[in-house]
C-alpha cells in the first residue's frame, strides 16, 4: 500500500459517497456526476489491486495479514458493481443514496485495510 | 419516504451483513482454534444478519416472522455479548461484531435490531390495512 495513494482514494469516496447521499435526499435520479464516482472509485480500487499485488515485490509489505487484507479488497472491488446494478435496475432518488452509502461504506474498508498494512502487525 | 425508509434499513443491513460473512469466513479459516467461542459466535451472527437481510427484502407474513425472530436474536446477542465482553474479557480474546455492545462496527449493532423492528412494526401494520 502507498500511503499517498491511499489518501486520494479515500478523498475521493469521502466527497463521491458525501455527495451522492444529499443528492438522493435532495431528489436527485442517477445520473452522470454520481455514476462517475462510483466508477472513478472501481477504477482507484484495481488500481489498488495491481499495487498490492506489485508492491510487496519491491519490499512493501503489509505489518498485518496479507489475506485479511485482500479479504477487504475483493469485496470492495465488488461493491460499486452492486451499487450500480441496483442503480441501472431502480432509476430512483433512492438509488443515488445506494450509491453513496456504498462509496461511503468503500472508505470504511479502505481505513480497515490501511490499519491492517500499516499498524496491525504480528502478521505474515 | 415509505421507500426510502426500506432502501436505508435493506442498504445498512447488507453492509453488515458482508461484513459479519466476510469477518467471520476469515476467522474460521485462518485462526478458529485461538478463540472458538468468539469465532462461533461470529459465524452465527453473520447468519442471522443474512436471514434477517433476506427477510427484510422479502417481505410478506411469512418473512416477517423470520425478521421478528432474527431480529430479537441479534438485540439480545449484542446486549448480552456486549455486557459479557466488557465483564469477561477472557471469554472472548478476539473481536465479534457484538463485542462491546459492536463498539468495533460505530455501534450499529446495538441500534439496528431497533430499526429493523420498528420498520417492521409499520410495515406489517400498512399491509394489515390494505
Amino acid at each position: 500500500m502507498i500511503e499517498w495513494f491511499l489518501w486520494v482514494q479515500l478523498a475521493v469516496a469521502v466527497a463521491g459517497g458525501t455527495l451522492a447521499i444529499i443528492l438522493g435526499f435532495v431528489g436527485w435520479r442517477p445520473n452522470d456526476l454520481t455514476m462517475g464516482f462510483a466508477g472513478v472509485v472501481e477504477l482507484l480500487l484495481i488500481v489498488q489491486l495491481a499495487v498490492t499485488i506489485s508492491a510487496p515485490l519491491t519490499g512493501n509489505q503489509p505489518t498485518g495479514s496479507l489475506i485479511e487484507f485482500y479479504l477487504y479488497l475483493v469485496t470492495a472491488l465488488l461493491i460499486p458493481l452492486g451499487a450500480a446494478f441496483w442503480a441501472f435496475a431502480d432509476r430512483s432518488r433512492w438509488s443515488t443514496v445506494v450509491l453513496g452509502s456504498a462509496m461511503l461504506a468503500i472508505a470504511v474498508m479502505l481505513y480497515r485495510m490501511s490499519q491492517i498494512w500499516f499498524i496491525q502487525g504480528d502478521g505474515s | 419516504m415509505r421507500r426510502g425508509a426500506w432502501v436505508l434499513v435493506v442498504v445498512v443491513y447488507l453492509v453488515l451483513t458482508v461484513a459479519a460473512l466476510g469477518r467471520s469466513g476469515f476467522q474460521i479459516a485462518t485462526k478458529f482454534s485461538e478463540a472458538p467461542l468468539a469465532y462461533s459466535l461470529s459465524a452465527f451472527s453473520a447468519v442471522v444478519y443474512l436471514a434477517a437481510t433476506i427477510a427484510l427484502i422479502r417481505g410478506g407474513r411469512r418473512w416477517n416472522v423470520v425478521g421478528w425472530v432474527t431480529l430479537t436474536i441479534e438485540l439480545v446477542g449484542v446486549l448480552a455479548v456486549g455486557a459479557v465482553s466488557l465483564n469477561e474479557p477472557a471469554l472472548f480474546p478476539d473481536d465479534t461484531v457484538w463485542s462491546a455492545f459492536g463498539r468495533g462496527y460505530l455501534f450499529i449493532p446495538l441500534v439496528l435490531p431497533a430499526v429493523g423492528m420498528f420498520y417492521l412494526y409499520t410495515r406489517s401494520r400498512k399491509e394489515a390495512r390494505t
